[in-house]
């Protein structure tokens, strides 16, 4: 479904990312975690061209991410991608957040999109503010929509960067449900994100990154199981974050 | 020095005064859009990546942006006859000329819009597909156009004022119909009190319109 081989990044003369090899096989839920900075958000905007990268290569769905020849928004429609900020337009209704792209991109007539936005705003729980706007909603249900928003492009794989860093405590469950449930439904799905509750729970592996490199890439029961298995780094990492 | 404002008559601003108003109307209106489109192409080819856009963009408005409008006035006016071989009305001279000129200023009022726009809201739109100019015909500008409402109309305000620049190249607007009227009246100083009048009457108005947007734009935010 993904695969990258020896992906390279750099900002002038700072390398973001080194030598990154990793496959995800249709079905699976990867957890990629790691210091800030790590350059795991990079990564995964990597892998729908949202970020160039300087040599490697990625096949995302059969598709050479950065080739040249490729159709970026046939690629891009079949990836799904949840923001850490939601990124919902705030100018458009709910309902128009998640039409937009069925209607301007996958050529959808505007009953079709319209039901396929309301019932995954079903889905969702969000049936109810389809004619609101993002800013009259809670940061939970932004993040709800957002994933809608994405859904209702049927992608054949999700990313999520920092789902639930931007919301208050109280939220983040209500959006971790909904990712819950789409990986039990066999979503293919790659997360960047420090719940490693979830992480724990729902993912098959676990990637860990620092300074842009690929250090750990296990089951998620090796990462949390035998602690003394792992990096060094990594073992700092998982004592800080599973301290409390 | 006492004023007498009876020489006033419907009569006499119908004469003089009332086609002068409207072209200087129409000179606003014509400025305002044609200037908003121009400043628009403007703004999109300075922010484009290519040179070829870039940099004939760049030059051009900050060199309209350097040079006093009346000078553009003047010089558009009295080249134009040499360029096409035969006069052109002070008139459209005025309206080609305030064009081009307010497509400097709109120009960078409408790249400051676009670029108010944070980028996810573009990464937001091309990850689920959407092509670049789907991005900014449906995303970026919508946003942009209503976050710069209030200064475009405090620009147009200010192009409104100047429209009495025409002046230099004899075009007949609201101020000459003033003049000619307090000439031919005996009354100049009172006639240009009026004007004055108007002017403010207008552009206060238009001023208040702004304040209204910006506190409902702050409001939805």
């Amino acid at each position: 479904m993904i695969h990258l081989s020896k992906v390279n990044k750099s900002y002038d003369t700072v390398k973001v990312l080194m030598d990154c090899s990793l496959t995800v096989k249709k079905g699976e839920v990867v957890v990629i975690c790691g210091p800030s900075g790590s350059g795991k958000s990079t990564l995964i905007k990597t892998l729908n061209a949202l970020e160039p990268i300087q040599s490697g290569e990625i096949i995302t769905n059969g598709l050479s991410v950065h080739d040249a020849a490729t159709n970026l928004s046939a690629l891009r429609s079949q990836v799904g991608m949840v923001f850490q900020h939601f990124e919902l337009f705030p100018h458009l209704s709910v309902l128009d957040n998640l039409r937009l792209a069925q209607i301007q991109v996958l050529g959808r007539d505007h009953s079709e999109a319209t039901q396929r936005a309301q019932s995954l705003l079903a889905r969702v729980g969000l049936q109810a503010h389809a004619n609101k706007f993002p800013a009259q909603l809670s940061g939970g249900q932004q993040q709800r929509v957002a994933i809608a928003r994405a859904l209702a492009m049927d992608p054949v794989v999700m990313l999520f960067d920092e789902p639930t860093s931007a919301l208050d405590p109280e939220m983040v469950g209500e959006v971790l449900d909904v990712m819950v449930q789409l990986a039990q439904e066999g979503m293919t799905m790659m997360c960047v994100t420090h719940e490693m509750g979830f992480a724990r729970r729902v993912a098959h592996r676990v990637i860990f990154m620092d300074s842009g490199r690929i250090l750990e890439d296990c089951s998620s029961a090796e990462f949390f199981g035998d602690v003394t298995q792992r990096t060094p780094r990594a073992q700092e990492f998982l004592s800080k974050v599973l301290a409390h | 020095m006492t004023f007498d404002f009876t020489f006033f008559s419907g009569s006499l601003l119908q004469t003089y005064v009332l086609h002068g108003f409207l072209f200087s109307l129409q000179l606003t209106v014509l400025a305002t859009c044609g200037g908003i489109v121009l400043g628009t192409v403007l703004a999109l080819m300075r922010l484009s990546q290519r040179a070829l856009f870039h940099w004939p963009a760049t030059v051009y408005v900050n060199g309209m942006r350097s040079i006093p409008l009346v000078m553009v006035l003047l010089w558009f006016f009295l080249l134009m006859p040499f360029l096409l071989g035969r006069p052109i009305g002070a008139e459209i001279s005025a309206v080609i000329t305030f064009i081009a000129f307010e497509a400097a200023f709109f120009c960078e009022i409408v790249r400051s819009g676009i670029q108010s726009i944070p980028k996810g809201q573009t990464s937001a739109a091309l990850a689920l597909g959407l092509s670049q100019q789907q991005t900014l015909r449906w995303i970026v500008l919508p946003q942009a156009l209503r976050n710069m409402t209030p200064i475009l109309l405090t620009q147009v305000i200010i192009l409104f004022q100047d429209t009495s620049l025409v002046y230099a190249i004899g075009a007949y607007d609201m101020l000459k119909g003033f003049e000619i009227a307090g000439k031919n009246s005996g009354r100049p100083v009172e006639a240009y009190l009026a004007a004055a009048l108007i002017y403010f009457l207008i552009c206060f108005s238009l001023s208040q319109l702004v304040r209204h947007l910006q506190q409902r734009t702050s409001f939805t935010k």
